[in-house]
């Protein structure tokens, strides 16, 4: 019996180490053809070695024995933060209402869509005119690009909450605001987390281009300074980088999901 | 005069009053008149049954008392007043339970306090009292989804009662249960019941479960929706102990009652053809 059991175990503990090589083996397999496509130069005579994916990690390590990539990334991450922390404080709010109350949904619900719609990067030359070259336009373009995601995955969870839920809160004592706070907000978290994860993808791919407006940091402007620079290799150890630090940043996400959302 | 389990006589005054209550709902720019003035008064302590097929308006009928819909005409008095609207003065519980997922077992029941503004530890307790009253002592930081349908059903039974309701409302509360555990609930909201002596109204479409119940049977019609024959179900109690669903006394009440039901099919296919 415990044999059996133990048999058990070791057969899950080998499917899971299955699961887990396969997913290694999809990284490695993917370095391998890049590795394989830059020695047969396919990237153009010139650039090709420094486009490998050796020649990016060893820039990448140089890169973060040197202090560069910290002092790059930490602003960016600052940006991005910042704008998400102002996006969260508009939307979520905001959403909970869209939802809810079904005049504010029809009030707001063409302007949204429209606005949506816009890439922030159009903004670009107001947000300069407004704002000035500089911190405050791209955490300005980064918060324009993170509320959409935000307000309308919120207000589609705090509008399809049961009626059933709403009816039984009613007969528990609760008013509008009581509504708001037992049952629409609590059940709208998992929509919530999911625009959050939204918002946080599309933050992380507007950053580079609003960081190449002219502030002197961050990794959108290291793309462009190692492109100057001719170093190639650096270039493409910055592209591992963002897609490393955007990678961790939606996995932090999916444990938020995992964590918070309810079950039925 | 009715008595109680322990003999005492039980005040006969109307608890809840419910007067000349019409519905009406509008469907494709049609008037339809889906209950038609009900009338029915339920005494302090007592357990009411309102029985009758699907359409006939029970369910209505129990949501216009719950306030969550507003009648057409008519009025609901309870204790006296008119009543307008929800409160936690009406407990409800309802068919689909209604507990909230992200809530554990004692945090739904303790939704109504905290919704009152009552402290926290005074709410716990309450709300641990009532679970030990349906028998879910132990359960109270179980997740909703981990607890089977009978458990959550007597959770939604406990939140109700926290609030120390006037009047119990249940809505079809053990449809979604099997047949073994609706038996088990029956006998479990009978003893919450006599130890809480809370009134309560009770909406079912199953004959046996009303005799089961009730103290008084208010069996519906169709179309409209009205009352047609209110029942004093006078079987002795503790029904769970000197009642047997196959006792002569409990057939003949359900020969009668499905006599009425047989003459409601009759009148629906008249109206059909």
């Amino acid at each position: 019996m415990a044999k059996q059991k133990d048999n058990k175990g070791s057969q899950e503990m080998t499917a899971r180490l299955a699961d887990r090589g396969f997913y290694l083996l999809g990284v490695v397999l993917f370095m391998i053809v890049w590795q394989i496509a830059s020695a047969l130069k396919l990237f153009g005579a010139d650039f090709s070695e420094s486009f490998s994916p050796l020649a990016a990690m060893l820039a990448l390590f140089e890169m973060i024995k040197n202090g560069e990539l910290i002092h790059h990334a930490l602003p960016s991450l600052r940006r991005v933060l910042t704008g998400l922390s102002l996006a969260i404080v508009v939307a979520l709010p905001l959403g909970v209402l869209v939802g809810y109350f079904k005049r504010i949904e029809q009030l707001t619900y063409v302007v949204f869509q429209f606005m949506r719609m816009i890439s922030p990067l159009a903004w670009m030359p107001i947000a300069i005119i407004i704002f000035g070259v500089g911190d405050v336009a791209v955490i300005f373009l980064l918060w324009l690009v993170a509320i959409w995601p935000l307000i309308l995955n919120t207000s589609h969870g705090a509008g399809r909450v049961s009626p059933l839920w709403v009816n039984m809160a009613k007969t528990m004592g609760a008013k509008d605001f009581g509504i708001l706070r037992k049952v629409i907000i609590p059940a709208a978290v998992p929509d919530m987390l999911t625009g959050l994860r939204l918002a946080v993808g599309v933050s992380w791919i507007i950053l580079v281009p609003a960081e190449m407006l002219g502030v002197p940091d961050g990794l959108g402007y290291f793309i462009l300074d190692t492109r100057d620079r001719f170093r190639y290799d650096q270039l493409m150890a910055t592209i591992m980088a963002i897609g490393m630090i955007g990678y961790l940043l939606d996995s932090a996400n999916r444990w938020l999901i995992h964590k918070f959302s309810w079950k039925m | 005069m009715k008595t109680t389990m322990n003999g005492i006589a039980a005040p006969e005054k109307p608890l809840l009053e419910i007067r000349d209550v019409s519905k009406t709902f509008m469907k494709d720019g049609k008037e339809f008149l889906v209950l038609e003035k009900v009338n029915l008064s339920i005494n302090e302590g007592e357990f009411v049954c309102i029985l009758g097929p699907t359409g006939c308006g029970k369910s209505v009928t129990l949501q216009i008392v719950a306030g969550l819909l507003e009648q057409s005409s008519g009025s609901v008095i309870l204790d006296g007043k008119e009543e307008h609207g929800p409160g936690p003065h009406k407990g409800m519980v309802f068919q689909e339970y209604a507990l909230l997922p992200w809530r554990s077992v004692v945090e739904n029941v303790e939704i109504g306090l905290e919704l009152q503004g009552i402290s926290k530890k005074e709410r716990r307790r309450i709300a641990e009292e009532q679970l030990e009253l349906v028998g879910l002592k132990g359960a109270e930081s179980r997740m909703v989804h981990e607890i089977s349908g009978g458990m959550r059903q007597r959770a939604a039974i406990a939140r109700a009662l926290a609030n120390r309701p006037k009047i119990l409302l249940m809505d079809e509360p053990f449809e979604a249960l099997d047949a073994l555990t609706k038996e088990e609930m029956q006998i479990q909201i009978l003893k919450a019941w006599e130890k809480t002596k809370t009134t309560i109204f009770f909406v079912t479409h199953d004959v046996d479960e009303a005799i089961f119940l009730s103290d008084k049977l208010c069996v519906m019609d169709i179309n409209p929706g009205r009352v047609k024959k209110i029942i004093t179900n006078t079987l002795p109690r503790p029904r769970h102990e000197l009642v047997c669903r196959t006792d002569k006394a409990f057939c003949e009440m359900r020969d009668q009652i499905i006599q009425l039901y047989s003459s409601l099919k009759d009148e629906e296919l008249d109206l059909v053809f």
